[in-house]
């Protein structure tokens, strides 16, 4: 995702995004969009009142000062929404492309009058038939026909997958192509209320609405704002007792300096952006509230196959029995494995023929049943002259031996504890009553996967492997990975149990799935992120929906999930630690002339009293485009523990907060006087 | 030698709080078991466990009883018994505004009390700075509860008896005996008359002072028997009572940070608390004591004296004894002095200004503890966010009821000063009663107000402050000081305590670390300094630099 990452990043200043956004920017000014962000409604009355007082002041000496301020209080606001507003843009600019997908869209309705209409007069209940090479014009289950459908249009995978009626294939979305055969399908959703559109609505901030720890910081931002507002009010009637006038654009300047609007300004922006930066990876999520909680996430339930170890075993060994040759059991494993399409089948061919050099026969008229898995007898095979080839669990083929008066010899059964002890998968394999030997199926654990448990055991996050292996299977494929513990033989009932147990002890708890029985651990954990290919059943269960269907990302939605956090709190610490900086440029000039000994605390040298009042405002109001691409990317994340990253953010943003505000006030007030503005 | 006092006072009031805020634990929370003492508890104070709802309003009910009771007592005093000098009437609004004094724990004297007050009228207000104390503790020890998820956060009354009968009278006596030893006056007799040296008559008051001083140190409430508080020789006669009275005035403050560490069950956070306040009281204590180690600033520049600013100070005690005293007694909400603090320099002046505008370094007896709380749950907000996780203090999440109530506190203390200071300076109400002109008349008015508001009692003096306006206006302020932040951390502690205990990871920031300690300083520092600097400069930062 890395690449998708870099090029919404680069587009960050993309004229085409920012230009709109300038104007938008503009419209946002309305008093009664202001009323969301309380901070800087206080920013633009004040600016509303310096505007007043400078047409007050037209022809006085000060006019030029008060326009000064006045300017800069707007372009605060201005600079403020314009964040919020160019967010917005990039999200947009993202469902566009989405979007693309589905336009101009006809659709062949078979319900009801049978005609030729666009997708968007489909209603909820309506039948199309969609041929090879059309778009699917809404989402819906497919209730007759088989057919392959190219869904790289939301999900990025240019492989067909196939798409049947009945069953955990049946849904189909809309935007995607069919590219061979036919599907009735009943739609759903209407258009407009489609998943797509509801991840697109989500995109684009229309239905975005503030997350819990948003609104409890927008709360804490406006007590910060009503506490400076009691500050400067009562700084009037205090400054009288000297005989001090204290000018009305002065006070406002003061005041909108110590209101944080620095945060209050991008707040908004962040968590548009974060939800973005989800986006960007494929991952909608369907409230900002999930993103919020994936930050606070601190159990991960991984199901083995697909997250940790690769989709597929794979057979690495055959182990004959006592007076059986291994060419002997290869062929009958090979012959039991033909029919069998499940890559495990396919890997047991694929080893035959490279170890033993045997060629797949062809069986097809010679009579050959195939017998397919199926639950009740957990055995697969084929029945062929005569012979009856088997192969499956050890339980299994051992009642199946059972009846048919063999035995399973004891070199066989120490084998078959060998395999699972070794974190593989053992597969017996009979002939008749006659047993011929396992076959050791591998489970091929991923690449680089226990460096990210590492990881994630740093940020304080566990991680639980969910497998239907059996407990010793399971012991060596956790220990292998890495992962902090395992739930083996998990089935749907055990799975929510292990969610609720773990909520009980005060976790909260994330989780991948896709098939039906997924649904109530999905709905039941806190975070939940269903896979695109999954039954609508399990994606309306879960909280996020992933369009590649890679169970790993799990782990990049909690570091979103986290920035997003962190990156309020780190600019919320730097716009107070900014108001230090503020106050030295700003009491010493509002007092010196009634109190000339203050001077002393100007400690930045600042020319005058203007000129140090209009440079803390500038400064106030430059900080907010200067922090945008921070608020847009979220401050740098590394997967390290809560005391180590409190340290560095309190150090960059804590101690930097104090300090840059010097900095940057000095150079403005040098660059004013350099101009002879001030 | 100047740092005997403040030294041997810190350490010691350090080493015994730690056994104390055991004893506090056990006094005031104990384990059930014990069956004689529940037996008798539930005979001298029946009742059940209340909810935190049920618990505030007991204690707003006895306050209000308690609060009515004085008011009578002390406007009828001059017909009551008890009153050998004969006593006479008190104004209305003096009568409000000292009762209200005096059961909100603050213990502001628009009076002086061998002047106006009977025996009897001295008796109830000593009877209010008992039950005021226990006020304080019984709320903390409510709070403490809450935050440890009990549902229940016990019986007001049974706590009201505990923190007075096992903590407050036994404390109180074990002080009174050595003071009255050193020779402060303890007896029911009126004033004597003494013939001087020169022939004149001179009427000396006298009174059951001992017991009275006991527990003005120990609630802190700080208010005196005499109108010069503890600079009068017969409230603080020697070295010795000094130190004494100077400890016991920060011990049950300090002790209360170990109670509370103990009822939560988080001992180690409860000593990252007290390092954090402890650094506080050093700086204070050090700052003042260096500010006033010049020559007064009324004579600067004039080489007529040299050494430090005795002005103002019992020199029985010598220059540190009194800066300390002063830092001390504000960073507490004590408020007795032993110095005019009208006559420190003025950057001395600004360390009690300082200590009563954060007002939680150890703070009152149980109420500082709970201001701190407010402010810890503000940084452990900046901090959760910090590290990417909701915000959680003590394994509950702070969310925005919380924060509500939180931001709600903290925002009351300020305008409790600001607003009534603004209007008293802009209009006659302040400015007609203001003895000095300029930056030292402002902060007059402004250490007034907050001393009212961080309910300390402590007085700038200088200041006309015994008519209508100001009785009315700062007994208003510190009612609203203080049940409002006693109330209000209540009601969030309770909310917190009804949530789920989140699981402690790696990915939790830690309360007990030098981290979070330094965070929680900055926090308190910064909210404190933005608030209240403004203020400061136009008062004794303009008076100190202006010559």
């Amino acid at each position: 995702m890395e690449t998708t990452w870099q090029r919404s990043s680069a587009a960050l200043w993309d004229p085409a995004v920012l230009r709109p956004a300038c104007w938008q920017a503009v419209l946002m000014l309305h008093p009664r969009r202001m009323l969301r962000n309380p901070v800087m409604l206080i920013a633009e009355l004040g600016a509303v009142v310096t505007t007043l007082a400078t047409v007050q002041a037209t022809g006085a000496p000060d006019c030029g000062y008060y326009a000064g301020v006045s300017l800069w209080l707007w372009l605060t606001v201005w600079f403020a929404n314009l964040s919020e507003a160019v967010a917005e843009a990039r999200g947009a600019a993202q469902a566009a492309a989405l979007r693309a997908a589905r336009t101009d869209v006809m659709a062949r309705r078979v319900t009801g009058e049978p005609a030729l209409v666009s997708a968007s007069t489909l209603l909820k209940g309506d039948r199309v038939r969609v041929e090879s090479g059309e778009i699917i014009a809404a989402d819906g289950t497919v209730v007759e026909g088989v057919a392959s459908v190219d869904e790289s249009a939301i999900t990025g995978e240019s492989a067909p997958v196939i798409r049947e009626a009945g069953g955990d294939r049946s849904a189909v979305t809309g935007g995607t192509r069919v590219t061979s055969d036919w599907l009735v399908v009943e739609v759903t959703a209407a258009r407009g209320e489609s998943f797509l559109d509801r991840m697109i609505a989500m995109v684009e901030g229309a239905q975005r609405q503030k997350t819990p720890n948003e609104v409890a910081l927008t709360l804490v931002l406006a007590g910060f704002t009503l506490a400076f507002l009691l500050v400067c009010v009562t700084l009037r009637p205090l400054a009288g007792w000297f005989g001090a006038g204290l000018a009305v654009p002065t006070l406002v300047a003061l005041l909108v300096c110590l209101i944080p609007t620095t945060i209050g300004g991008l707040l908004a922006a962040i968590g548009i952006a974060g939800i973005a930066r989800l986006s960007a990876r494929n991952v909608i999520a369907r409230s900002g509230r999930a993103v919020e909680a994936a930050g606070d996430v601190d159990v991960l339930l991984l199901d083995k196959t697909g997250t940790i170890t690769l989709g597929n075993r794979q057979a690495s060994e055959f182990i004959a029995a006592p007076g059986v040759t291994e060419l002997e059991l290869a062929t009958a494993a090979q012959l039991s494995s033909l029919a069998d399409e499940t890559a495990e089948g396919r890997s047991i061919v694929v080893l035959a023929k490279e170890r033993y050099g045997l060629r797949a026969p062809d069986l097809g008229p010679s009579g050959a049943t195939f017998i397919e898995f199926s639950a009740r007898t957990r055995m697969s095979g084929v029945d062929l002259a005569g012979r009856s080839i088997r192969k499956g669990a050890l339980d299994a083929v051992e009642a199946e031996l059972g009846e048919l008066g063999g035995q399973l010899p004891d070199a066989l059964r120490e084998a078959v504890d060998r395999v699972a002890r070794s974190g593989g998968t053992p597969l017996v394999v009979a002939d008749g009553a006659r047993a011929l030997g396992v076959i050791h199926l591998k489970d091929i654990v991923k690449g680089g996967i226990r460096e990210r448990f590492t990881e994630l055991r740093r940020m304080g996050i566990k991680t639980v492997m969910i497998t239907g292996d059996n407990p010793k299977t399971a012991a060596a494929i956790a220990a292998e990975a890495g992962v902090d513990d395992f739930l083996a033989e998990a089935t749907p009932e055990a799975k929510l149990a292990l969610i609720r147990e773990y909520q009980a002890a005060g976790h909260l708890v994330a989780m991948t799935g896709d098939g039906t029985n997924d649904a109530p651990a999905l709905a039941q954990a806190d975070v939940a992120v269903a896979m695109i290919s999954g039954t609508q059943a399990a994606k309306e269960a879960g909280n996020m929906v992933d369009l590649d269907s890679n169970p790993t990302k799990l782990i990049d939605v909690v570091s979103v999930g986290k920035q997003m956090l962190m990156t309020r709190g780190a600019l919320t610490t730097f716009s107070i630690a900014n108001d230090v900086a503020k106050y030295f440029a700003i009491i010493p000039a509002v007092f010196v002339a009634a109190l000339p000994q203050l001077q002393a605390l100007n400690i930045m040298r600042l020319a005058t009293p203007q000129s140090a009042i209009l440079s803390a405002v500038i400064f106030n109001a430059l900080v907010i485009p200067a922090l945008i691409p921070v608020a847009l990317r979220g401050v740098a994340y590394r997967p390290v523990g809560a005391a180590e990253l409190l340290r560095r953010n309190l150090l960059v943003f804590g101690l930097g907060g104090l300090a840059v505000p010097f900095i940057g006030i000095k150079a403005i007030d040098l660059l004013l006087v350099w101009a002879h503005l001030a | 030698m100047s740092m005997v006092v403040p030294g041997a006072v810190l350490i010691l009031a350090v080493g015994l709080s730690w056994p104390l805020g055991w004893y506090l634990r056990w006094a005031l929370d104990p384990p059930p078991g014990c069956a004689w003492r529940e037996r008798w508890e539930q005979r001298l104070a029946p009742g059940d466990e209340e909810t935190w709802p049920r618990y505030g309003l007991a204690l707003l009910v006895f306050n209000a009883v308690m609060l009515g009771a004085v008011v009578v007592l002390l406007a009828c005093q001059q017909w009551l018994p008890l009153n050998p000098d004969g006593k006479g009437p008190l104004t209305a609004s003096l009568v409000f505004h000292t009762a209200v004094s005096f059961v909100t724990n603050t213990n502001l004297q628009h009076y002086s009390g061998e002047v106006m007050l009977s025996y009897l009228s001295q008796l109830a207000l000593q009877w209010l700075q008992f039950v005021s104390a226990a006020t304080g503790l019984a709320a903390l020890t409510a709070i403490a509860r809450a935050l440890a998820g009990r549902q229940t956060v016990g019986c007001f009354r049974r706590d009201l008896l505990r923190a007075t009968v096992l903590v407050l009278l036994p404390l109180a006596l074990l002080l009174a005996a050595p003071l009255a030893w050193q020779g402060v006056p303890m007896t029911w007799q009126g004033a004597v008359e003494a013939r001087t040296l020169e022939g004149v008559t001179q009427t000396i008051a006298r009174g059951p002072v001992a017991a009275f001083v006991a527990i003005k140190q120990l609630g802190p409430n700080g208010g005196g028997f005499f109108g010069p508080n503890s600079c009068h020789p017969f409230e603080n006669p020697t070295w010795l009572s000094n130190v004494l009275s100077c400890l016991a005035i920060v011990l049950l403050a300090m002790a209360s940070t170990w109670m509370f560490g103990r009822i939560t069950g988080r001992p180690r956070h409860a000593t990252a608390l007290f390092a954090v306040m402890l650094a506080f009281m050093l700086a204070k204590v050090g700052v003042a004591t260096a500010t006033e180690a010049p020559p007064t600033r009324a004579l600067a520049g004039l080489n007529a004296t040299v050494g430090p600013n005795l002005e103002g100070k019992e020199l029985r005690f010598g220059a540190a004894a009194g800066p300390t005293w002063a830092a001390v007694t504000t960073a507490t909400s004590n408020g007795s002095v032993n110095c005019m603090h009208d006559s420190l320099n003025p950057l001395t002046g600004l360390v009690p200004l300082t200590g009563m505008w954060l007002n939680m370094v150890f703070g009152g007896v149980g109420v500082g503890m709970i201001n701190l709380v407010v402010y810890i749950v503000t940084a452990a907000f900046l901090a959760g966010m910090m590290v990417g996780r909701t915000p959680e203090y003590l394994g509950r999440k702070v969310e925005t009821r919380e924060m509500q109530l939180a931001i709600g506190v903290l925002l009351l203390h300020p305008a409790l000063i600001l607003l009534p200071a603004a209007l008293f300076c802009a209009t006659p109400l302040g400015r007609a009663t203001v003895a000095n002109p300029g930056s030292h008349g402002l902060t007059e008015i402004v250490y007034e107000f907050t001393s009212a508001a961080a309910n300390n009692g402590s007085g700038f003096e200088g200041l006309g402050d015994n008519t209508l306006p100001w009785n009315v206006a700062t007994g208003l302020v510190m009612l609203l000081a203080r049940y409002l932040p006693i109330l209000l951390p209540l009601a969030m502690a309770g909310s917190l305590g009804q949530k789920r205990l989140v699981a402690e990871t790696a990915g939790t920031f830690r309360t007990d670390t030098l981290t979070f300690g330094l965070l929680l300083a900055a926090t308190i520092l910064i909210i404190g300094a933005l608030l209240f600097l403004p203020v400061a400069v136009l008062g004794p930062v303009a008076e100190h630099l202006a010559r």
